[in-house]
Protein backbone atom coordinates (compact mmCIF):
# COMPACT_ATOMS: atom_id res chain seq x y z
CA UNK A 1 0.00 0.00 0.00
CA UNK A 2 1.30 3.56 -0.78
CA UNK A 3 1.36 6.36 1.25
CA UNK A 4 -0.74 9.07 -0.56
CA UNK A 5 -0.12 12.70 0.26
CA UNK A 6 -2.93 15.35 0.08
CA UNK A 7 -2.99 18.97 -1.06
CA UNK A 8 -5.24 21.28 0.91
CA UNK A 9 -5.74 24.61 0.06
CA UNK A 10 -6.97 26.96 2.70
CA UNK A 11 -7.86 30.50 1.95
CA UNK A 12 -7.52 33.12 0.55
CA UNK A 13 -10.14 35.49 1.46
CA UNK A 14 -12.47 35.63 4.27
CA UNK A 15 -14.25 39.18 4.85
CA UNK A 16 -14.57 38.63 8.67
CA UNK A 17 -10.79 40.05 10.23
CA UNK A 18 -7.96 41.45 8.43
CA UNK A 19 -5.08 39.67 6.28
CA UNK A 20 -6.24 37.40 4.15
CA UNK A 21 -3.85 34.38 3.36
CA UNK A 22 -3.26 31.33 1.48
CA UNK A 23 -1.89 27.89 3.55
CA UNK A 24 -1.30 25.22 1.25
CA UNK A 25 -1.05 22.16 3.01
CA UNK A 26 0.19 18.41 2.09
CA UNK A 27 -1.18 16.14 4.20
CA UNK A 28 -1.29 12.33 4.87
CA UNK A 29 -3.90 10.91 6.29
CA UNK A 30 -4.90 13.47 9.00
CA UNK A 31 -1.11 14.73 9.54
CA UNK A 32 -0.03 17.77 7.98
CA UNK A 33 3.46 17.05 6.28
CA UNK A 34 4.59 20.50 4.85
CA UNK A 35 3.38 24.04 5.04
CA UNK A 36 3.72 26.15 2.20
CA UNK A 37 2.60 30.01 3.21
CA UNK A 38 0.87 32.79 0.32
CA UNK A 39 0.03 35.95 1.71
CA UNK A 40 -0.63 39.19 -0.50
CA UNK A 41 -3.82 39.13 -1.21
CA UNK A 42 -4.34 42.10 1.42
CA UNK A 43 -1.48 44.25 0.14
CA UNK A 44 -2.87 47.47 -0.02
CA UNK A 45 0.11 49.90 -0.65
CA UNK A 46 0.03 51.54 2.41
CA UNK A 47 3.62 52.77 2.37
CA UNK A 48 3.39 53.86 -1.52
CA UNK A 49 0.21 56.16 -0.44
CA UNK A 50 2.33 57.40 2.15
CA UNK A 51 4.71 59.05 -0.51
CA UNK A 52 2.33 61.50 -1.55
CA UNK A 53 1.36 62.46 2.13
CA UNK A 54 2.84 64.48 4.97
CA UNK A 55 3.69 63.05 8.40
CA UNK A 56 0.28 64.51 9.63
CA UNK A 57 -1.74 62.52 7.42
CA UNK A 58 0.45 59.33 7.45
CA UNK A 59 -0.38 59.17 11.10
CA UNK A 60 -4.23 58.88 10.20
CA UNK A 61 -2.88 56.27 7.48
CA UNK A 62 -0.87 54.08 9.70
CA UNK A 63 -3.56 54.23 12.31
CA UNK A 64 -5.79 52.16 9.30
CA UNK A 65 -3.12 49.68 8.78
CA UNK A 66 -5.00 47.73 11.61
CA UNK A 67 -8.31 48.06 13.34
CA UNK A 68 -7.13 46.00 16.04
CA UNK A 69 -3.45 47.68 16.37
CA UNK A 70 -4.75 50.88 16.00
CA UNK A 71 -3.19 52.59 18.74
CA UNK A 72 0.24 50.78 18.09
CA UNK A 73 0.96 51.58 14.51
CA UNK A 74 0.67 55.52 15.38
CA UNK A 75 2.48 55.16 18.46
CA UNK A 76 5.05 53.24 16.69
CA UNK A 77 5.66 55.75 13.55
CA UNK A 78 5.46 59.21 15.78
CA UNK A 79 8.72 57.83 17.52
CA UNK A 80 9.94 57.07 14.61
CA UNK A 81 9.24 60.79 13.55
CA UNK A 82 10.10 62.22 16.70
CA UNK A 83 13.49 60.43 16.86
CA UNK A 84 14.32 61.77 13.10
CA UNK A 85 13.32 64.90 13.83
CA UNK A 86 14.63 65.64 17.19
CA UNK A 87 11.36 66.39 18.78
CA UNK A 88 10.52 66.20 22.53
CA UNK A 89 7.40 64.58 24.18
CA UNK A 90 5.87 66.42 27.53
CA UNK A 91 5.84 63.36 29.67
CA UNK A 92 2.20 64.01 30.74
CA UNK A 93 1.69 62.86 26.97
CA UNK A 94 4.19 60.14 27.52
CA UNK A 95 1.54 58.20 30.03
CA UNK A 96 -1.34 59.07 28.35
CA UNK A 97 -0.06 57.24 25.65
CA UNK A 98 0.85 54.13 27.23
CA UNK A 99 -2.69 54.46 28.75
CA UNK A 100 -4.58 53.98 25.47
CA UNK A 101 -1.74 51.49 24.39
CA UNK A 102 -2.48 49.12 27.63
CA UNK A 103 -5.99 49.45 27.14
CA UNK A 104 -6.30 48.68 23.55
CA UNK A 105 -3.43 45.24 24.80
CA UNK A 106 -6.87 44.48 27.36
CA UNK A 107 -9.24 44.57 24.78
CA UNK A 108 -6.91 42.76 21.45
CA UNK A 109 -5.91 39.84 24.31
CA UNK A 110 -9.48 39.62 25.14
CA UNK A 111 -10.74 39.59 21.83
CA UNK A 112 -8.18 36.98 21.22
CA UNK A 113 -9.19 34.29 23.79
CA UNK A 114 -13.12 34.60 22.35
CA UNK A 115 -12.04 33.65 18.64
CA UNK A 116 -9.39 30.57 20.18
CA UNK A 117 -12.52 29.60 22.25
CA UNK A 118 -14.56 29.65 19.04
CA UNK A 119 -12.50 27.61 16.71
CA UNK A 120 -12.40 24.90 19.50
CA UNK A 121 -16.14 25.10 19.60
CA UNK A 122 -17.14 26.90 22.71
CA UNK A 123 -18.93 29.54 21.30
CA UNK A 124 -20.81 30.45 25.11
CA UNK A 125 -16.72 31.48 26.10
CA UNK A 126 -16.38 33.75 22.92
CA UNK A 127 -19.97 35.62 23.78
CA UNK A 128 -18.48 35.48 27.76
CA UNK A 129 -15.15 37.20 26.40
CA UNK A 130 -16.28 39.92 24.15
CA UNK A 131 -19.03 40.61 27.07
CA UNK A 132 -16.06 40.88 29.17
CA UNK A 133 -13.92 43.29 26.38
CA UNK A 134 -16.82 45.63 26.01
CA UNK A 135 -16.39 47.36 29.06
CA UNK A 136 -12.45 48.69 28.07
CA UNK A 137 -13.67 49.79 24.12
CA UNK A 138 -16.16 51.70 26.41
CA UNK A 139 -13.82 53.17 28.46
CA UNK A 140 -11.40 53.78 25.01
CA UNK A 141 -14.84 55.26 23.55
CA UNK A 142 -15.80 57.81 26.99
CA UNK A 143 -11.37 59.19 26.22
CA UNK A 144 -11.18 59.07 22.83
CA UNK A 145 -14.31 59.70 21.27
CA UNK A 146 -13.58 56.75 19.24
CA UNK A 147 -13.90 52.16 19.77
CA UNK A 148 -11.20 51.88 17.44
CA UNK A 149 -9.18 54.07 15.67
CA UNK A 150 -8.65 56.49 18.34
CA UNK A 151 -6.62 59.65 16.55
CA UNK A 152 -5.24 59.79 20.13
CA UNK A 153 -1.46 60.28 18.30
CA UNK A 154 0.05 63.17 17.48
CA UNK A 155 3.98 63.69 16.54
CA UNK A 156 5.05 65.39 19.71
CA UNK A 157 2.89 64.29 22.23
CA UNK A 158 -0.98 63.02 22.31
CA UNK A 159 -4.30 64.48 20.79
CA UNK A 160 -7.03 64.87 23.85
CA UNK A 161 -5.90 65.22 27.30
CA UNK A 162 -7.13 62.13 30.10
CA UNK A 163 -9.16 64.76 32.78
CA UNK A 164 -9.94 64.46 36.60
CA UNK A 165 -13.31 63.32 35.18
CA UNK A 166 -11.79 60.43 33.52
CA UNK A 167 -9.79 59.23 36.45
CA UNK A 168 -13.23 57.15 38.64
CA UNK A 169 -14.30 55.78 35.52
CA UNK A 170 -10.77 54.41 34.64
CA UNK A 171 -10.16 53.18 38.28
CA UNK A 172 -13.89 51.65 38.21
CA UNK A 173 -12.90 49.72 34.55
CA UNK A 174 -9.63 47.95 36.23
CA UNK A 175 -11.60 47.01 39.14
CA UNK A 176 -14.03 45.38 36.80
CA UNK A 177 -10.80 43.59 34.90
CA UNK A 178 -9.36 42.78 37.79
CA UNK A 179 -12.39 40.71 39.11
CA UNK A 180 -12.67 39.66 35.42
CA UNK A 181 -8.98 37.83 35.89
CA UNK A 182 -10.53 35.29 37.92
CA UNK A 183 -13.40 34.11 35.46
CA UNK A 184 -10.68 34.36 32.61
CA UNK A 185 -8.56 31.98 34.52
CA UNK A 186 -11.05 29.85 35.58
CA UNK A 187 -12.33 29.29 32.03
CA UNK A 188 -8.87 29.08 30.12
CA UNK A 189 -6.79 28.06 32.33
CA UNK A 190 -8.07 25.96 34.23
CA UNK A 191 -10.68 24.00 32.03
CA UNK A 192 -9.56 20.59 31.30
CA UNK A 193 -11.26 20.91 28.08
CA UNK A 194 -9.51 23.64 26.64
CA UNK A 195 -6.45 22.01 28.09
CA UNK A 196 -6.78 18.82 26.09
CA UNK A 197 -7.23 20.53 22.91
CA UNK A 198 -4.42 23.32 23.20
CA UNK A 199 -1.46 21.36 25.41
CA UNK A 200 1.45 19.83 23.50
CA UNK A 201 -0.52 21.16 20.21
CA UNK A 202 0.95 23.46 17.94
CA UNK A 203 4.75 23.58 19.42
CA UNK A 204 7.36 25.53 18.86
CA UNK A 205 11.04 25.42 20.20
CA UNK A 206 12.98 27.99 22.07
CA UNK A 207 15.49 27.90 19.30
CA UNK A 208 12.78 27.74 16.74
CA UNK A 209 11.43 31.23 18.17
CA UNK A 210 14.90 32.76 18.23
CA UNK A 211 15.88 31.69 14.88
CA UNK A 212 12.77 32.40 12.58
CA UNK A 213 12.87 35.95 14.83
CA UNK A 214 9.06 35.48 16.26
CA UNK A 215 7.96 38.28 18.32
CA UNK A 216 5.32 38.90 20.80
CA UNK A 217 3.55 36.66 23.04
CA UNK A 218 4.57 33.69 20.56
CA UNK A 219 7.85 34.05 21.16
CA UNK A 220 7.56 34.55 25.13
CA UNK A 221 5.39 31.35 25.45
CA UNK A 222 8.35 29.66 23.92
CA UNK A 223 10.06 31.28 26.80
CA UNK A 224 12.31 33.73 24.69
CA UNK A 225 12.02 36.57 27.14
CA UNK A 226 11.78 39.48 24.64
CA UNK A 227 9.10 42.18 24.85
CA UNK A 228 10.17 46.13 23.58
CA UNK A 229 8.58 47.28 27.44
CA UNK A 230 11.00 45.94 29.43
CA UNK A 231 14.52 45.63 26.49
CA UNK A 232 14.50 48.64 25.81
CA UNK A 233 11.50 50.55 27.62
CA UNK A 234 10.29 54.10 26.21
CA UNK A 235 7.45 56.63 27.30
CA UNK A 236 6.19 55.76 30.88
CA UNK A 237 7.11 51.61 30.64
CA UNK A 238 11.02 52.76 31.23
CA UNK A 239 9.61 54.33 34.92
CA UNK A 240 8.58 51.03 35.76
CA UNK A 241 9.51 47.37 35.77
CA UNK A 242 8.06 45.64 33.24
CA UNK A 243 9.15 42.04 32.78
CA UNK A 244 8.14 39.80 29.71
CA UNK A 245 6.24 37.29 30.81
CA UNK A 246 6.41 34.02 29.92
CA UNK A 247 4.30 30.56 30.91
CA UNK A 248 6.57 29.41 33.73
CA UNK A 249 5.56 32.23 35.77
CA UNK A 250 2.11 30.12 36.01
CA UNK A 251 2.57 26.21 35.39
CA UNK A 252 6.37 26.37 36.52
CA UNK A 253 7.14 25.10 32.87
CA UNK A 254 7.73 26.22 29.01
CA UNK A 255 6.46 23.94 26.24
CA UNK A 256 6.03 26.22 23.79
CA UNK A 257 2.33 25.08 22.92
CA UNK A 258 -1.19 26.69 22.14
CA UNK A 259 -2.08 26.39 26.08
CA UNK A 260 1.35 28.59 26.54
CA UNK A 261 0.06 31.57 24.44
CA UNK A 262 -3.13 31.08 26.04
CA UNK A 263 -1.33 31.46 29.80
CA UNK A 264 1.02 34.77 28.12
CA UNK A 265 -2.10 36.05 26.91
CA UNK A 266 -4.15 36.39 30.00
CA UNK A 267 -1.49 37.12 32.14
CA UNK A 268 -0.61 40.12 30.33
CA UNK A 269 -4.23 41.26 30.86
CA UNK A 270 -3.65 41.57 34.56
CA UNK A 271 0.29 42.96 33.72
CA UNK A 272 -1.43 46.05 31.90
CA UNK A 273 -4.07 46.83 34.19
CA UNK A 274 -1.29 47.14 36.88
CA UNK A 275 0.92 49.13 34.41
CA UNK A 276 -2.01 51.56 33.75
CA UNK A 277 -2.92 51.75 37.41
CA UNK A 278 0.65 52.72 37.59
CA UNK A 279 0.44 55.33 34.97
CA UNK A 280 -3.08 57.08 36.48
CA UNK A 281 -1.04 57.26 40.16
CA UNK A 282 1.85 58.80 38.23
CA UNK A 283 0.40 61.25 35.60
CA UNK A 284 2.50 64.19 35.50
CA UNK A 285 1.00 67.32 34.98
CA UNK A 286 1.51 69.92 31.60
CA UNK A 287 1.47 70.06 28.38
CA UNK A 288 0.01 67.17 26.20
CA UNK A 289 1.74 68.75 23.01
CA UNK A 290 5.15 70.05 21.90
CA UNK A 291 4.00 71.86 19.44
CA UNK A 292 -0.01 72.30 19.42
CA UNK A 293 -0.17 74.39 16.03
CA UNK A 294 -0.16 71.58 13.40
CA UNK A 295 1.42 74.02 10.44
CA UNK A 296 4.39 74.80 12.78
CA UNK A 297 5.01 71.74 13.43
CA UNK A 298 4.59 70.59 9.42
CA UNK A 299 7.33 73.69 8.87
CA UNK A 300 9.68 72.08 11.26
CA UNK A 301 9.47 68.49 9.63
CA UNK A 302 9.69 69.95 6.55
CA UNK A 303 13.16 71.05 7.27
CA UNK A 304 14.17 68.45 9.88
CA UNK A 305 16.71 65.68 8.32
CA UNK A 306 17.43 62.07 9.65
CA UNK A 307 16.83 59.12 10.00
CA UNK A 308 14.85 57.26 13.12
CA UNK A 309 13.26 54.08 14.13
CA UNK A 310 10.21 53.49 16.53
CA UNK A 311 9.32 50.57 18.25
CA UNK A 312 6.40 49.48 20.46
CA UNK A 313 5.46 46.49 22.04
CA UNK A 314 1.89 46.10 20.45
CA UNK A 315 -0.48 43.21 21.46
CA UNK A 316 1.24 40.63 18.49
CA UNK A 317 4.70 41.98 19.76
CA UNK A 318 6.95 44.22 18.12
CA UNK A 319 5.93 47.05 15.90
CA UNK A 320 8.55 49.07 14.11
CA UNK A 321 8.34 51.49 11.92
CA UNK A 322 11.53 53.08 10.23
CA UNK A 323 11.55 56.53 9.23
CA UNK A 324 14.05 58.52 6.94
CA UNK A 325 13.37 62.60 6.53
CA UNK A 326 15.25 64.73 3.80
CA UNK A 327 14.38 68.09 4.05
CA UNK A 328 11.20 67.80 2.16
CA UNK A 329 7.45 68.06 1.95
CA UNK A 330 6.90 64.24 2.31
CA UNK A 331 9.02 61.61 4.07
CA UNK A 332 11.41 59.95 1.95
CA UNK A 333 11.14 56.26 3.68
CA UNK A 334 8.14 54.93 5.46
CA UNK A 335 8.80 51.46 6.52
CA UNK A 336 6.12 49.71 9.00
CA UNK A 337 6.67 46.61 10.21
CA UNK A 338 3.77 44.58 11.69
CA UNK A 339 3.75 41.85 14.23
CA UNK A 340 2.60 38.97 12.06
CA UNK A 341 5.28 39.40 9.11
CA UNK A 342 7.81 38.51 11.84
CA UNK A 343 5.39 35.38 12.87
CA UNK A 344 4.30 34.19 9.36
CA UNK A 345 7.68 31.75 9.51
CA UNK A 346 6.58 30.50 12.94
CA UNK A 347 3.74 28.74 11.68
CA UNK A 348 5.91 26.30 9.35
CA UNK A 349 7.39 24.14 12.89
CA UNK A 350 3.95 24.80 14.72
CA UNK A 351 1.94 23.43 12.41
CA UNK A 352 4.26 20.39 11.31
CA UNK A 353 2.80 16.70 12.13
CA UNK A 354 -0.44 18.20 13.20
CA UNK A 355 -3.76 17.20 12.51
CA UNK A 356 -6.07 18.83 9.75
CA UNK A 357 -9.08 19.33 12.87
CA UNK A 358 -5.97 21.63 14.82
CA UNK A 359 -5.64 23.93 11.81
CA UNK A 360 -8.05 26.59 13.06
CA UNK A 361 -6.51 26.46 16.74
CA UNK A 362 -2.71 26.79 15.36
CA UNK A 363 -3.22 29.28 12.77
CA UNK A 364 -5.26 31.74 15.19
CA UNK A 365 -2.78 31.01 18.18
CA UNK A 366 -0.12 33.14 17.00
CA UNK A 367 -3.29 35.94 17.16
CA UNK A 368 -3.49 36.50 13.57
CA UNK A 369 -6.25 36.67 11.78
CA UNK A 370 -8.08 33.15 11.31
CA UNK A 371 -10.23 35.18 8.22
CA UNK A 372 -8.55 33.09 5.98
CA UNK A 373 -10.18 29.83 6.83
CA UNK A 374 -12.52 30.53 4.12
CA UNK A 375 -12.27 27.58 1.59
CA UNK A 376 -10.77 24.11 1.94
CA UNK A 377 -10.26 22.08 -1.45
CA UNK A 378 -9.04 18.02 -0.66
CA UNK A 379 -7.20 16.93 -3.63
CA UNK A 380 -6.01 13.33 -3.88
CA UNK A 381 -3.13 13.41 -5.71
CA UNK A 382 -3.79 10.00 -6.90
CA UNK A 383 -7.18 9.79 -7.92
CA UNK A 384 -7.15 13.91 -8.47
CA UNK A 385 -10.51 13.38 -6.83
CA UNK A 386 -12.21 17.06 -5.69
CA UNK A 387 -13.64 18.13 -2.29
CA UNK A 388 -14.36 21.34 -1.29
CA UNK A 389 -14.55 22.00 2.56
CA UNK A 390 -15.93 25.65 3.86
CA UNK A 391 -14.77 27.52 6.52
CA UNK A 392 -18.11 25.81 8.42
CA UNK A 393 -16.96 22.68 7.77
CA UNK A 394 -13.30 23.12 8.89
CA UNK A 395 -14.41 24.29 12.21
CA UNK A 396 -17.08 21.58 12.52
CA UNK A 397 -14.08 19.41 12.14
CA UNK A 398 -12.22 20.83 14.98
CA UNK A 399 -15.41 21.08 17.02
CA UNK A 400 -16.04 17.34 16.84
CA UNK A 401 -12.63 16.82 17.81
CA UNK A 402 -13.47 18.45 20.86
CA UNK A 403 -16.71 16.87 21.21
CA UNK A 404 -14.74 13.60 21.40
CA UNK A 405 -12.60 14.41 23.33
CA UNK A 406 -14.84 15.62 26.41
CA UNK A 407 -17.10 11.90 25.46
CA UNK B 1 25.43 35.70 28.75
CA UNK B 2 27.67 38.97 28.68
CA UNK B 3 26.15 42.38 27.79
CA UNK B 4 27.89 44.79 26.10
CA UNK B 5 26.81 48.06 26.40
CA UNK B 6 26.43 50.14 22.73
CA UNK B 7 29.97 51.72 23.26
CA UNK B 8 32.05 48.80 23.71
CA UNK B 9 29.80 47.46 20.83
CA UNK B 10 30.02 49.72 18.56
CA UNK B 11 33.64 49.82 18.94
CA UNK B 12 34.06 45.62 18.72
CA UNK B 13 32.75 46.32 15.22
CA UNK B 14 35.24 49.02 14.28
CA UNK B 15 38.29 47.05 15.75
CA UNK B 16 36.79 43.67 13.44
CA UNK B 17 35.50 45.44 10.62
CA UNK B 18 38.26 48.35 10.51
CA UNK B 19 38.09 50.09 7.08
CA UNK B 20 34.86 48.39 5.73
CA UNK B 21 32.54 50.73 7.72
CA UNK B 22 31.57 53.51 6.20
CA UNK B 23 30.02 55.11 8.33
CA UNK B 24 29.60 54.87 12.03
CA UNK B 25 27.87 56.68 14.89
CA UNK B 26 25.94 56.13 18.11
CA UNK B 27 22.35 57.75 18.87
CA UNK B 28 21.56 58.52 22.12
CA UNK B 29 18.16 58.60 23.79
CA UNK B 30 16.38 59.24 26.75
CA UNK B 31 13.27 57.49 28.03
CA UNK B 32 10.88 58.21 31.03
CA UNK B 33 10.65 61.11 33.45
CA UNK B 34 13.92 60.56 35.09
CA UNK B 35 15.37 61.04 31.19
CA UNK B 36 17.44 57.45 31.31
CA UNK B 37 19.88 57.32 28.31
CA UNK B 38 20.42 54.39 26.08
CA UNK B 39 22.16 54.25 22.73
CA UNK B 40 21.25 52.57 19.31
CA UNK B 41 24.02 51.76 16.86
CA UNK B 42 23.98 53.25 13.08
CA UNK B 43 26.41 51.84 10.78
CA UNK B 44 26.92 51.52 6.91
CA UNK B 45 28.73 48.88 5.55
CA UNK B 46 30.60 47.72 2.50
CA UNK B 47 28.35 45.60 0.74
CA UNK B 48 31.04 42.61 0.42
CA UNK B 49 31.26 43.01 4.03
CA UNK B 50 27.87 42.83 5.52
CA UNK B 51 27.95 38.90 6.05
CA UNK B 52 30.87 38.85 7.49
CA UNK B 53 29.25 41.89 9.85
CA UNK B 54 26.08 39.73 10.61
CA UNK B 55 28.36 36.59 11.04
CA UNK B 56 30.53 38.72 13.24
CA UNK B 57 27.24 39.61 15.64
CA UNK B 58 26.14 35.91 15.71
CA UNK B 59 29.18 35.13 17.90
CA UNK B 60 28.02 37.86 20.29
CA UNK B 61 24.39 36.52 20.53
CA UNK B 62 21.91 35.25 17.81
CA UNK B 63 20.58 38.80 16.62
CA UNK B 64 17.08 39.11 15.90
CA UNK B 65 16.27 40.88 12.17
CA UNK B 66 12.93 43.07 12.45
CA UNK B 67 12.69 44.07 9.06
CA UNK B 68 15.03 45.46 5.75
CA UNK B 69 13.98 48.89 4.89
CA UNK B 70 14.65 49.78 1.10
CA UNK B 71 15.19 53.59 -0.29
CA UNK B 72 16.05 54.11 -3.95
CA UNK B 73 17.20 57.41 -3.95
CA UNK B 74 17.30 57.64 -7.39
CA UNK B 75 21.31 56.91 -7.68
CA UNK B 76 21.80 53.99 -5.43
CA UNK B 77 19.21 51.26 -3.91
CA UNK B 78 20.30 51.78 -0.27
CA UNK B 79 19.09 48.94 2.52
CA UNK B 80 18.65 49.23 5.79
CA UNK B 81 18.35 46.25 7.93
CA UNK B 82 17.00 46.90 11.59
CA UNK B 83 18.98 44.48 13.96
CA UNK B 84 18.62 44.23 17.54
CA UNK B 85 21.21 42.45 19.96
CA UNK B 86 20.97 41.32 24.03
CA UNK B 87 16.96 41.17 24.92
CA UNK B 88 16.26 40.26 28.48
CA UNK B 89 17.17 43.12 30.74
CA UNK B 90 15.71 46.87 30.72
CA UNK B 91 17.89 48.89 28.95
CA UNK B 92 20.11 46.22 27.64
CA UNK B 93 18.64 45.82 24.22
CA UNK B 94 20.63 47.14 21.50
CA UNK B 95 18.85 48.27 17.95
CA UNK B 96 21.99 47.90 15.29
CA UNK B 97 20.75 49.72 12.20
CA UNK B 98 23.11 48.56 9.03
CA UNK B 99 23.35 50.15 5.88
CA UNK B 100 24.39 48.60 2.74
CA UNK B 101 24.14 50.46 -0.07
CA UNK B 102 23.87 48.94 -3.53
CA UNK B 103 24.46 49.84 -7.43
CA UNK B 104 21.27 50.98 -8.68
CA UNK B 105 21.24 49.42 -12.07
CA UNK B 106 22.24 45.58 -10.88
CA UNK B 107 21.71 45.92 -6.79
CA UNK B 108 22.58 42.40 -5.55
CA UNK B 109 23.47 41.24 -2.21
CA UNK B 110 24.16 38.20 -0.59
CA UNK B 111 21.05 36.51 1.53
CA UNK B 112 21.70 35.76 5.54
CA UNK B 113 18.79 33.63 5.51
CA UNK B 114 20.86 30.35 6.22
CA UNK B 115 22.34 32.26 9.27
CA UNK B 116 19.07 33.76 10.29
CA UNK B 117 16.11 31.63 8.79
CA UNK B 118 13.66 34.32 9.78
CA UNK B 119 15.16 37.08 7.62
CA UNK B 120 13.18 35.00 4.22
CA UNK B 121 9.56 37.23 4.07
CA UNK B 122 11.61 40.60 4.04
CA UNK B 123 14.29 39.63 2.07
CA UNK B 124 11.84 38.15 -1.01
CA UNK B 125 9.82 41.53 0.33
CA UNK B 126 12.75 43.37 -1.10
CA UNK B 127 13.65 41.44 -3.66
CA UNK B 128 10.34 41.85 -5.43
CA UNK B 129 9.72 45.50 -4.52
CA UNK B 130 13.43 46.98 -5.40
CA UNK B 131 14.47 44.04 -7.73
CA UNK B 132 17.35 43.27 -5.66
CA UNK B 133 19.01 39.70 -6.01
CA UNK B 134 19.56 38.33 -2.94
CA UNK B 135 22.55 35.75 -3.48
CA UNK B 136 21.59 32.17 -1.95
CA UNK B 137 18.17 33.44 -1.08
CA UNK B 138 16.48 29.37 -1.36
CA UNK B 139 12.65 30.60 -1.77
CA UNK B 140 12.48 32.42 -5.69
CA UNK B 141 8.85 33.00 -5.62
CA UNK B 142 7.15 36.42 -5.19
CA UNK B 143 5.84 36.87 -1.24
CA UNK B 144 3.25 39.52 -1.65
CA UNK B 145 2.74 40.11 -5.26
CA UNK B 146 0.70 38.42 -7.32
CA UNK B 147 2.68 35.20 -9.65
CA UNK B 148 1.52 36.60 -13.09
CA UNK B 149 2.93 39.91 -12.05
CA UNK B 150 5.77 41.65 -14.91
CA UNK B 151 8.78 41.04 -13.95
CA UNK B 152 11.01 43.81 -14.69
CA UNK B 153 9.08 45.93 -12.89
CA UNK B 154 9.76 46.97 -9.22
CA UNK B 155 6.91 48.88 -7.51
CA UNK B 156 9.10 50.92 -4.89
CA UNK B 157 11.65 51.69 -7.41
CA UNK B 158 11.74 55.51 -8.06
CA UNK B 159 10.08 55.52 -11.04
CA UNK B 160 7.28 54.11 -9.92
CA UNK B 161 4.53 56.19 -10.12
CA UNK B 162 1.40 54.07 -8.97
CA UNK B 163 -2.15 52.50 -11.35
CA UNK B 164 -3.39 55.33 -12.98
CA UNK B 165 -1.64 54.90 -16.08
CA UNK B 166 -3.24 51.25 -15.94
CA UNK B 167 -6.36 52.74 -14.18
CA UNK B 168 -7.26 54.92 -17.20
CA UNK B 169 -7.42 52.35 -19.65
CA UNK B 170 -9.60 49.59 -17.44
CA UNK B 171 -12.24 52.89 -17.39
Amino acid sequence: MSISTYKIPIGPIHPSLAEPMTFNFEISGERIQSVDLAPGDNHRGIEFMARNRNVVQIIYLAERICGICSASHPFAFCRAVENAAGIEVPPRAEYIRVIIAELERIHSHILWAGIAAEELGFNSVLYLSWKVREEVLDLLEMLTGNRINYGMYMVGGVRRDITEEHIPQIRKTLEYYKDAYQTLEDVFLKDPSIALRTKNVGIMTYEDALHLASVGPTARASGVKKDVRQDQPYSAYADMDIKAITPDIYSGEVNGDVFDRIIVRILEVFQSVQIIEHCIDNLPDGEILSEPKIIKLLGVLKKAKGEGVGRHEAPRGEVIHYVKLNESENPEVWKARAPTYNNLMSWLPMLQRQEVADIPIVVASIDPCIGCMDRVTLVDSNTSKEQVLTREELIKLSIEKTRRILR
Amino acid sequence: MDFLNAKDLLSFLQKNLKENIVESHLETRTAGIKKEEFHNIWLEVKREKFRDTVELLMTLQYPHIAIIAGNDNGETVDLVYLFSLFYGEKFKEISINIKVSLDREKPSIESITDLIPGAQTTEREIKEMFGVEFIGLPEMRNIFLPEDFPKDVFPFRKEQKGLDELVQKES
